[in-house]
């Protein structure tokens, strides 16, 4: 879908390059997130996918279409693009707001009212009291649930995100990016997602590419990344924690083994990470805990045995 | 002294009419004149910083020139009557324009432009739909002061052969005649109070509800 082929780009006056021979491919249906410190050049790339920004050196292909050949505003037609500061018209309502590349399309008034009430609909707005309403009359995360319907509002195949949930609240933030996942689930896009947030990168990506000074240090999927850092950067980018953070990314019913049980021991929903059930763990004493499917069914148990051997035995999923 | 200043008034209708007609004409071109300079100046300075910078501050220095000043300086060249008054008062009208066109665009959030060409707008599009309406009412307060501006500041038209209400005011000086010197103030303030209040209200309509505090 996406290929990134030896890119590069100097910004005039600085004395090194923001993005220095990044190659990167990203296929269809993926969720590409790019991550690093400030300066790493995580958003220089993304912006030179609808050539907000163009690479001095590299070839950067778009649907096998090399995109230095296509008219930027065509190009960014069909894909969608979501930042930060959400960047909503504030003298526009919600609906028109939505409604914006649908209308630069050129696309019946009928056809973009019905289009702007099932996107709002699909981001939790009910249509009918949020369509008239004005961008300052919202919260922050409301607006952003705006500017991710806006992305979407034509269908694009392909979408941009530079930390969209990044200036939210960590409860809210949580919430949207449960809801993101949702919806991406209905409606299968590829995403190239920029964030410095590395507990979002290993939830929403299907591969994390982390970047250093313009540069991909490593490009891995979430559980690759934890039980394989490339070098001592990746492994202090990850945290101390990163085996917390593997254990969040295991699924409870899978490691879940037989064993005995007493019948006050604690159960745990078959959904639930390893984590989770370590936290459990260390609550209760380190007794055995029963893992339940959704009929309340005891599936199998989990112990502090269990879960160090699940850790070693799966440093990829 | 004000039914002194009536009985002038009625006894001398034609020349007065004149004068209304040609101070509402000088002030009304005038400030056409000026909009379609400054406005379209403004918005082309906007993307280029090195010509904001300058047109922003020779707005800032047109702003400092007294009125009089102007037209001081426009007679040597252009010499008297009706041209070089509204030429006089044109350069009068431009500063409090561009510096409120200038102002209203540089208020447009850069995330809000970002956003718009990450979308794929043209630059045409971006102004004409994004940053126009949102500075739109920045524009009108520049119009509604140079408005006011203009409009008192064409009794001065009178020193150099312009005409306008101006006209009864020097001669009311020169003669000691305070009648007929109200007869060119009275209806000049009126005139400024009425061009403020329905500018006022023009921009009020024209904010667009969202931006309607």
């Amino acid at each position: 879908m996406i290929a990134l082929d030896g890119v590069r780009k100097r910004f005039a006056g600085a004395t090194t390059a923001a993005v220095d021979g990044v190659s990167l491919d990203v296929a269809a249906g993926e969720i590409c997130v790019l991550i690093g410190p400030s300066g790493c050049g995580k958003t220089t790339t993304m912006r030179m996918i609808n050539r907000m920004i163009d690479p001095d050196e590299g070839r950067i292909l778009v649907d096998g279409r090399d995109i230095a050949r296509v008219d930027p505003v065509e190009l960014r037609r069909g894909i969608g693009y979501v930042i930060q500061q959400v960047g909503l018209f504030p003298h526009l309502t919600i609906a028109e707001n939505v409604a914006t590349v649908p209308r630069l399309l050129g696309w019946s008034a009928a056809r973009v009212t019905q289009r702007v009430d099932e996107l709002l609909a699909l981001v939790d707005m009910d249509p009918a009291l949020y369509r008239a309403r004005f961008p300052r009359e919202l919260s922050g995360g409301q607006k952003q649930r705006v500017g991710v319907a806006r992305a979407l509002a034509a269908d694009p195949p392909l979408l941009l995100m530079d930390e969209p949930f990044g200036a939210l609240d960590p409860l809210t933030r949580a919430a949207l990016q449960d809801e993101f996942l949702r919806l991406l689930r209905e409606l299968s896009k590829t995403i190239v997602f920029v964030t410095h947030d590395m507990d979002e990168a290993l939830k929403l990506g299907t591969r994390i590419a982390v970047l250093r000074e313009g540069r991909v240090v490593q490009y891995d999927t979430p559980a690759q990344l934890l039980a394989h850092p490339a070098d001592a950067f990746v492994e202090s980018f990850v945290g101390e924690d990163r085996a917390l953070k593997r254990l969040a990314l295991m699924t409870a019913s899978r490691y879940a083994v037989p064993m005995a049980l007493d019948a006050g021991a604690h159960r745990l929903q078959a959904g639930a990470s390893l984590r989770d059930a370590l936290a459990l763990l260390l609550q209760d004493g380190a007794r055995p805990l029963a893992v339940i499917d959704t009929r309340d069914v005891v599936v199998g148990g989990l112990d502090l045995q269990t879960i160090r051997a699940a850790l070693a035995a799966a440093p990829s999923m | 002294m004000l039914a002194e200043a009536w009985r002038y008034l009625v006894a001398h209708p034609a020349p007065f009419a004149t004068a209304l007609a040609v101070h509402v004409a000088l002030s009304a071109a005038a400030l056409a004149i000026a909009a379609f300079v400054a406005i379209p100046a403004a918005i082309a300075a906007n993307r280029r910083p090195a010509l904001a910078i300058a047109l922003a501050n020779s707005a800032n220095v047109g702003r400092t020139l007294p009125s009089l000043a102007v037209l001081a300086l426009v007679m040597p060249v252009l010499g008297t009557g009706f041209v070089p008054s509204l030429l006089a008062l044109t350069l009068l009208a431009l500063p409090p324009i561009v510096q409120n066109t200038l102002a209203g665009l540089r208020s447009v959030e850069a995330d809000i432009v970002d956003a718009a060409r990450g979308m794929g707008m043209t630059a045409r599009e971006i102004l004409r739909r994004v940053e126009l309406p949102i500075a739109l009412p920045a524009i009108f307060a520049g119009l509604r002061t140079a408005a006011v501006q203009v409009v008192s500041g064409a009794v001065l038209a009178a020193f150099i052969g312009g005409g306008g209400l101006g006209d009864f005011i020097t001669a009311g000086i020169a003669m000691m005649a305070l009648p007929q010197l109200l007869v060119g103030a009275i209806p000049v303030t009126l005139l400024a109070l009425g061009v403020d209040f329905g500018f006022g209200a023009l921009q009020r309509r024209l904010t667009p509800a969202g931006l309607r505090a």
